[in-house]
């Protein structure tokens, strides 16, 4: 009954994430629209000013969808920066417009390319008529040169459309709600029925825009004003069905934010779920870019979520040594305090560290107990990491430190590194402290005894504007220490087995019922 | 007394993107008259024409239409009191019969009742069927159907001057002869004043009741066909209407030796 579990799950989200990825990408369409076609018609006379906008949005569309919408957002918050300090009027420079504007720029190529060539394809016999009959230029391009290009606009809108609505799954990354929220979740948790949830609704919804729009295409140029009708009403009760959600959700007096892994679903939940228990609203905006989530905060577009000081002490304070853990932390909290106003509630209680790993069995052969130790050893044998970690100032230090020179390196999707070690295939991991499968396959994580990795210390982060709200400090402060490294494992370690009691929502339930048990426990 | 002349050329020259195409022409078109140019590819004869309704304008010299400078005149008004009947005929694909007839009575302000009434009667006056063509779209019609339908549109708004570009080019011979003998009915009955270019001088001299012939931009015959095919001028004029000459020679021959 998991299956139907999960669906029902699924279903009970869809109105929320169908509305924010209608609203997302039918607005980026119509401005794609409403920019790509007069600048077509401005440009069928000027072939220069042609082929610098076709030029222009062709290289706009090599830029991949996900760095397109991530490099808007810090462009919109120094806009809106600039705004309130001018105008005294910021905006919201999370979700909606910096989404709406990175998918706008990716459907102007396909209309913009169509209409030019709808337009510049034109019989020259037919248009010298019309100027023969007597039409001025503008009547000659109502009467005459759009209706004739009709077909070929309407295919590029089209393909702006599927593309539009595909795209708009990464805006999720940004803090926009959209059906992309099925699929990074689902990717994080495991959960494949997310997964192919999101990506069945997303062509769902392509395929139907896609044939409203050819029905009134059609409806047009065989003037059937039935067809015109029908697709019309189908594009207008879409918008709607978009709209009522938006207006019938309560709004949640907190948002929580989360990165795009699977433990901060289970954190958020549990912030969320502790919010609800002390009578406060709260809603989640999940997976947010790595990059996106601290500045979000510090501009009260979310209220509270969980970061780990070594990220910031490494990207935000750009410190490439370590320190001790309390040094780090008060480092990196006076940092937030003085660049940010962002409040430092506290530490949960674990680390999500980078650290070396290897299968118990085989440390226990080799007699390594620390990278120290690894380091006789190493040029024998092969590591793994994520796509970054090679790449990181840890890994640099570490060689700096041990002096450590490993046989092979091979990057892996950490889905893939841990079997990969439990099999054998690769000796050492470079794994998360707090990754569940590092109980799963029996990993022993080595020492650091040179403390080259920074210490990575989860905390709990409060936006400036809530940092005299008593009552969000109070609902939070009993997570505050009460995380162990061992009940973290253990908790992404039941998120991945799959399940009813692998939801975000059941393991953050199963984590405070933990929580409260050794309470009691030590009491 | 002559009659009053409705289009009149007065020392026009035109220089097209730094190449001279006419030169020094000097021409009166009287009332009534059917007036064909005639001259090889590349003379100036469409250039010559388009100076008439502003599609093209002269560099020196004046254009008169009904007395007005043409200069001074709208070019847009101009074009919707002149018929013009195109050479690759031009119609709009996406209208209708109907609506392809109507298009500069639509631009005019006409009311639908009026339109359809004035279709009505211009598919009548271009022998098509009323029944069968009136909704039809271009492309469902055949060469000659179209050029009547491309007539047709030129005299919806009751033209005084009709301009042709070799409005019979692309029909086939038993088409075109039958829709010229038609248009030239039309000239008639309407009283219309008629400037149609042609390569053809078969064709100029069979519908025309003037023919002026063009070389290398200027006017280098200009009579009645009756005078251009008997004098003796230019040699190039000579060389042009022997073929009609010779035509009628051996049709002559033809349907009396029967060999």
């Amino acid at each position: 009954m998991n299956l139907d579990a999960r669906l029902t799950d699924a279903l009970a989200r869809l109105p929320d994430y169908l509305g924010g990825h209608v609203r997302v990408s039918l607005t980026a369409l119509a401005l794609g629209i409403a920019l790509s076609l007069p600048l077509a018609l401005l440009s069928i006379r000027r072939p220069t000013l042609r082929a610098i906008v076709l030029a222009l949005s062709s290289v706009v569309q090599t830029i991949p969808g996900l760095a397109l919408l991530a490099l808007f957002y810090p462009l919109l918050l120094g806009l809106a920066a600039l705004s309130a300090h001018v105008f005294g009027v910021g905006f919201s420079a999370l979700g909606f417009l910096p989404s709406v504007l990175a998918l706008a720029l990716y459907s102007l190529l396909p209309v913009l390319r169509n209409a030019v060539a709808g337009l510049t394809g034109i019989d020259p016999a037919v248009s010298e008529a019309a100027v023969g009959v007597g039409m001025t230029r503008r009547q000659a391009l109502w009467m005459v040169e759009l209706p004739l290009a009709l077909p070929v606009v309407m295919a590029g809108i089209r393909t702006a459309a599927v593309w539009v609505i595909g795209t708009a799954t990464l805006s999720t990354p940004i803090g926009q709600t959209s059906l992309g929220n099925y699929i990074f979740a689902g990717l994080q948790t495991q959960n494949w029925v997310f997964v192919l949830f999101g990506c069945v609704a997303a062509a769902g919804l392509a395929l139907l825009v896609d044939g409203l729009l050819a029905l009134i295409e059609r409806g047009l140029g065989a003037r059937r004003r039935a067809w015109v009708v029908l697709g019309t009403l189908g594009m207008a009760l879409i918008v709607l069905v978009a709209l009522a959600p938006g207006w019938s959700r309560p709004q949640a007096r907190y948002l929580i934010g989360a990165k795009t892994f699977g433990e901060q679903y289970i954190l958020a939940a549990l912030i969320e779920q502790r919010l609800s228990a002390a009578g406060l609203t709260a809603a989640r905006r999940e997976g947010l870019g790595s990059n996106v989530i601290l500045d979000a905060l510090g501009n009260n577009e979310i209220d509270v979520y969980v970061d780990y000081t070594g990220t910031i002490w490494a990207n935000q304070l750009h410190r490439e040594d370590a320190k001790p853990r309390a040094d780090v932390m008060a480092a990196v909290a006076a940092w937030l305090r003085d660049h940010r106003r962002i409040t430092t509630l506290g530490e949960l209680g674990f680390e999500n560290a980078y650290a070396l790993a290897m299968p118990r069995k085989r440390a226990e052969e080799l007699g390594v107990r620390s990278i120290a130790d690894l380091a006789r050893v190493a040029p024998q044998l092969t590591i793994a990491g994520d796509y970054e970690f090679f790449s990181r100032p840890e890994w640099a230090a570490i060689r700096a430190a041990y002096g450590v020179s490993f046989r092979a390196q091979r990057q892996m999707q950490p889905e893939f590194m841990y079997p990969a070690a439990g099999a054998g295939e690769v000796d050492v991991v470079a794994a998360y402290t707090s990754e569940g499968r590092v109980t799963q396959y029996d990993l022993v994580v080595l020492d650091d005894p040179k403390h080259a990795i920074p210490p990575y210390d989860a905390i709990l982060l409060i936006a400036p504007r809530n940092a005299e709200d008593r009552a969000l400090t109070e609902a939070l402060r009993p997570l505050l220490g009460a995380i162990d490294v061992d009940l973290m494992r253990a908790a992404n370690l039941r998120a991945t087995a799959g399940g009813d009691a692998a939801s975000p929502d059941a393991v953050a339930r199963w984590m405070w019922e933990e929580i409260t048990r050794r309470k009691g426990a030590t009491r | 007394m002559p009659a009053p002349s409705v289009i009149s050329f007065e020392g026009v020259g035109t220089v097209l993107a730094g190449h001279r195409v006419l030169d020094g022409i000097s021409l009166a078109v009287a009332q009534g008259e059917f007036l064909a140019i005639l001259g090889p590819s590349g003379a100036g004869k469409t250039t010559l024409m388009r100076l008439i309704n502003r599609l093209a304008e002269a560099s020196e010299g004046a254009v008169r239409v009904e007395g007005e400078d043409v200069r001074t005149a709208d070019p847009i008004g101009l074009r919707r009191r002149i018929g013009y009947v195109f050479q690759n005929i031009g119609l709009f694909p996406h209208m209708t019969v109907a609506e392809n007839i109507a298009i500069t009575l639509r631009l005019l302000g006409w009311d639908a009742g009026a339109r359809a009434a004035r279709v009505d009667e211009l598919i009548g006056l271009v022998r098509l069927d009323r029944a069968r063509h009136r909704d039809r779209f271009p492309h469902q019609l055949s060469g000659g159907e179209r050029q009547r339908v491309g007539v047709a549109r030129a005299l919806a708004a009751r033209p005084k001057i009709v301009l042709m570009d070799e409005p019979f080019g692309a029909l086939d011979p038993i088409t075109r002869d039958a829709l010229g003998r038609d248009v030239r009915g039309l000239h008639d009955a309407l009283g219309l004043t008629t400037v149609m270019i042609t390569h053809d001088a078969l064709e100029a001299v069979l519908l025309a009741s003037r023919i002026v012939v063009i070389r290398g931009g200027r006017v280098i015959a200009d009579g009645t066909p009756h005078a251009l095919m008997n004098e003796d001028g230019d040699p190039y004029v000579r060389e042009l209407m022997q073929t009609p000459r010779r035509q009628a020679e051996r049709l002559r021959d033809l349907t009396a030796g029967g060999a």
